[in-house]
């Protein structure tokens, strides 16, 4: 009976407490709540923006969607995986020919990140060097970066016309160095083309990003490498690449994703239909879906690019960042 | 406190307002209604020069449909680049205008999508009948035995351009007629950098257009009667294979010709380094190029035999525009008036004399303004030797995947690389595999 007391005496104490419990706890709610309130315009937003449209668009590529669905889409019936089948079965010709633009794309994207990154490395390092009219030389090589890409890739156009553009002009009236004026835009020279402007807008941005990482590298480690007598390349092989390390992982992945989904360049150099040597995927899915109206199979193809670009994606950070643990041990 | 409570209100209703619009969009649903009597959106097609000539030739028209009706018509003019594409996408979502402009080798194609509304005999009624516009140009308006899914509205046919100064600089008395005679005289004119014709080799329709006809004069068709693809027969290989070989084996199209897409083959003619050009009603393009009116003669397309007709004889596709009520519009009873007011007869006179082409309409057609020799031509070949583009619901893809083939062709040929009849049917045989099966 007496241990009760101080339990009564405890709870009388506290039942201020509780009695006023009740009426703070929607204010604890609140303040709680508030952020997450705060969150929601944002998250609708990113489901609205992102998520809802993939979602459709996997939900789509499991669809016979054809013309005649198009009105109402979700009346077009269930085809299970039948266009995964028609996309992967590479003896037919739909596949086959999604196989050959895969086979392009991945060639025209390892050269096209390659020399991105040699150029714009190289131009970076030689943009180190303090020298007159370092500004305007580094304002001039961003200019293919900033201007806006259908604008730069008609230009391209025009240039590489067959009978009336600059590139024949200098390379067959002037240099002679065809024997004959070639054809740029059509036929097995468009690859060359292709890579030529995608080359051309690309590198800027590997040159601003390597010039950025090339600041944080401290002078002093050039300076003591130059007493012990190392030269030019070896600083560059010893210090900075090393360096650029992180700065390069997330340059190259950057324009390989970008590099292997463009679609503008090819589209606006070559219009719907991209000549065999450098139909690239994402132009042969337009054709797949817009042009042939067959909106199941483009999902589907897809869907598959999306599942390609992931495991490469996961793949490289797992390897690039495991070769920089054991390098860090 | 209060802050707090603004933000979180302004948090909540920005949420709804979202989750709103997320619900509210694309709902396709309905068959048109009358919701909005007093305006119209109506998509045009480029008729002129650029899309700026259109609106000027357009809007005094709009203008005048405004003060009978009462109903205001916002007006966009897409291009051809575009028009397809933002026609499929308004189908997906059921947003698109109340009245819109379909190249009419389209009817059948979009007719299949279920996007526009049927011209059933009601409809028709409500319009002054089906019986006002010329057969050749119903024909190409949907599929055979169903209900027309646009109605015509300016009708074109190819024809043959010919400079007249390098004819009778050459002593060329007359235009071809075959296409042994075309070729001879096309040889006369290639060489020290003119040639004989120019083409679009890159442009997908105009290679559709003109392979439908060169086969057709071989007696094939691309589908069969009951409308598979049927790309590879002999007659359509060797129709195909003659309009190529004009570049590859002829030598009367200049090598460059595989790569035109944007109608840099027009503005070649007009500056006089091509003696001769097919092209369907492409006076006014012309005189916007600056050559004049009587600087070029029009004859029709040459055919095998020499006289045009039927059958093989065929030497233009049923070009033209047609007009169509989306299924969706908010304006059911406005999208009818404006369809009637722009075929009447009047607004066809002035609407295709501004676009130099030819009224399906028959009351407009009989116009002394459509009589001159230029008109006469495409009139008489709309009327006796052209045939419809391919009516089946493939007919769109059927432009790209073809036209696709015939454009690789004409870049091996310029490329020096032989064309023959395998290189021909393999080409298209790859085309025909694209197709949907069915």
């Amino acid at each position: 009976m007496t241990t009760t007391v101080p339990d009564e005496a405890a709870e009388r104490h506290t039942s201020p407490g509780t009695a006023d419990g009740p009426r703070r706890r929607p204010g604890r709610i609140r303040r709680i709540g508030l952020p997450y309130l705060l969150l929601l315009p944002a998250l609708l937003l990113e489901l609205l923006v992102h998520l809802v449209p993939m979602v459709i668009g996997i939900v789509m590529s499991f669809k016979t969607l054809t013309q005649f669905y198009l009105r109402d889409w979700t009346t077009a019936p269930w085809s299970a995986f039948d266009n995964y089948r028609t996309a992967v079965d590479f003896n037919a010709p739909v596949g086959e020919a999604l196989l050959k633009s895969f086979t392009v794309t991945l060639t025209f994207t390892l050269l096209s990140v390659g020399l991105c990154w040699l150029i714009g490395t190289t131009a970076a390092l030689y943009m180190q060097e303090n020298f007159r009219g370092r500004g305007v030389l580094r304002a001039l090589f961003l200019v293919p970066y900033a201007l806006p890409v259908y604008t730069a890739v008609i230009t391209w156009v025009f240039m590489f016309q067959r009978d009336n553009g600059l590139v024949n002009k200098v390379l067959y009236d002037q240099l002679g160095l065809t024997d004959k004026p070639l054809f740029w835009l059509i036929g097995d020279n468009s690859f060359y083309a292709l890579l030529t402007v995608s080359v051309w807008k690309g590198w800027p941005f590997a040159f601003l990003i390597v010039m950025a990482g090339l600041q944080n590298i401290p002078r002093e480690l050039y300076e003591a490498a130059a007493l012990d007598g190392a030269g030019m390349l070896q600083q560059v092989r010893r210090i900075t690449l090393p360096s650029l390390r992180p700065v390069n992982q997330v340059l190259v992945l950057v324009l390989f994703l970008w590099t292997f989904n463009d679609f503008n360049t090819p589209y606006v150099l070559f219009g719907k239909s991209a000549p065999e040597a450098a139909n690239l995927i994402s132009i042969h899915i337009y054709q797949a879906s817009f042009v042939t109206w067959n909106f199941g199979t483009g999902s589907a193809m897809s869907v598959l690019l999306l599942l390609f670009l992931l495991v490469v994606t996961g793949g490289y950070l797992w390897f690039t960042s495991r070769g920089r643990r054991t390098a860090d041990v | 406190m209060r802050t707090e409570r603004t933000a979180a209100v302004a948090a909540v209703t920005m949420s709804l307002a979202l989750a709103a619009t997320a619900c509210g969009g694309g709902s396709s649903t309905g068959g048109g209604s009358d919701d909005s009597p007093k305006t119209l959106t109506y998509w045009a097609s480029n008729q002129g020069a650029s899309v700026e000539v259109d609106k000027k030739v357009l809007q005094p028209e709009l203008d005048k449909f405004e003060k009978q009706t009462g109903i205001k018509v916002k007006v966009e003019v897409v291009p051809w680049s575009d028009l397809l594409n933002r026609i499929l996408t308004a189908t997906t979502s059921g947003q698109g205008p109340d009245v819109l402009n379909i190249g009419n080798t389209w009817s059948a194609s979009l007719q299949a999508t279920g996007a526009l509304l049927p011209w059933t005999a009601e409809n028709f009624g409500r319009i002054g009948g089906k019986d006002r516009f010329v057969d050749s140009a119903l024909g190409s308006t949907g599929a055979e035995g169903k209900d027309p899914a646009a109605v015509p509205l300016y009708s074109m046919a190819y024809a043959l351009y010919y400079n007249k100064k390098m004819f009778a600089d050459a002593g060329i008395s007359k235009p071809p007629a075959t296409w042994d005679e075309f070729r001879a005289a096309g040889k006369k004119f290639s060489k020290g950098g003119k040639w004989g014709l120019g083409v679009e080799g890159s442009n997908l329709s105009e290679n559709i257009h003109h392979a439908v006809v060169f086969a057709k004069q071989q007696g094939a068709e691309f589908f069969t009667p009951d409308g598979r693809p049927d790309y590879t027969n002999p007659k359509a290989v060797t129709g195909v294979k003659q309009f190529v070989d004009l570049m590859a084996k002829d030598k009367i199209i200049a090598p460059g010709n595989a790569e035109y897409a944007q109608n840099q083959s027009v503005s070649d003619f007009a500056k006089g380094r091509t003696a001769m050009l097919l092209w369907q009603s492409a006076s006014a393009n012309l005189t916007s190029q600056g050559m004049s009116e009587d600087a070029y003669g029009i004859a029709p397309v040459p055919v095998q035999s020499g006289t045009p007709g039927t059958g093989t004889g065929v030497n233009s596709m049923v070009m033209g525009i047609n007009m169509a009520v989306f299924k969706n519009t908010d304006n059911l009873d406005g999208a009818t008036k404006f369809v009637k007011f722009m075929t009447s007869d009047g607004e066809q006179k002035i609407l295709n004399q501004a676009y130099s082409s030819i009224p399906p309409v028959k009351g407009a057609q009989a116009d002394p303004a459509f009589n001159t020799p230029a008109n006469a031509v495409l009139k008489d070949t709309l009327a006796k030797s052209a045939i419809a583009a391919p009516q089946v619901a493939e007919e769109s893809q059927f432009e790209t995947t073809v036209g696709t083939a015939v454009k690789s062709l004409f870049a091996d040929a310029a490329a020096g690389r032989p064309v023959t009849e395998a290189s021909v049917k393999a080409a298209l045989d790859k085309a025909q595999q694209q197709m949907p099966t069915k």
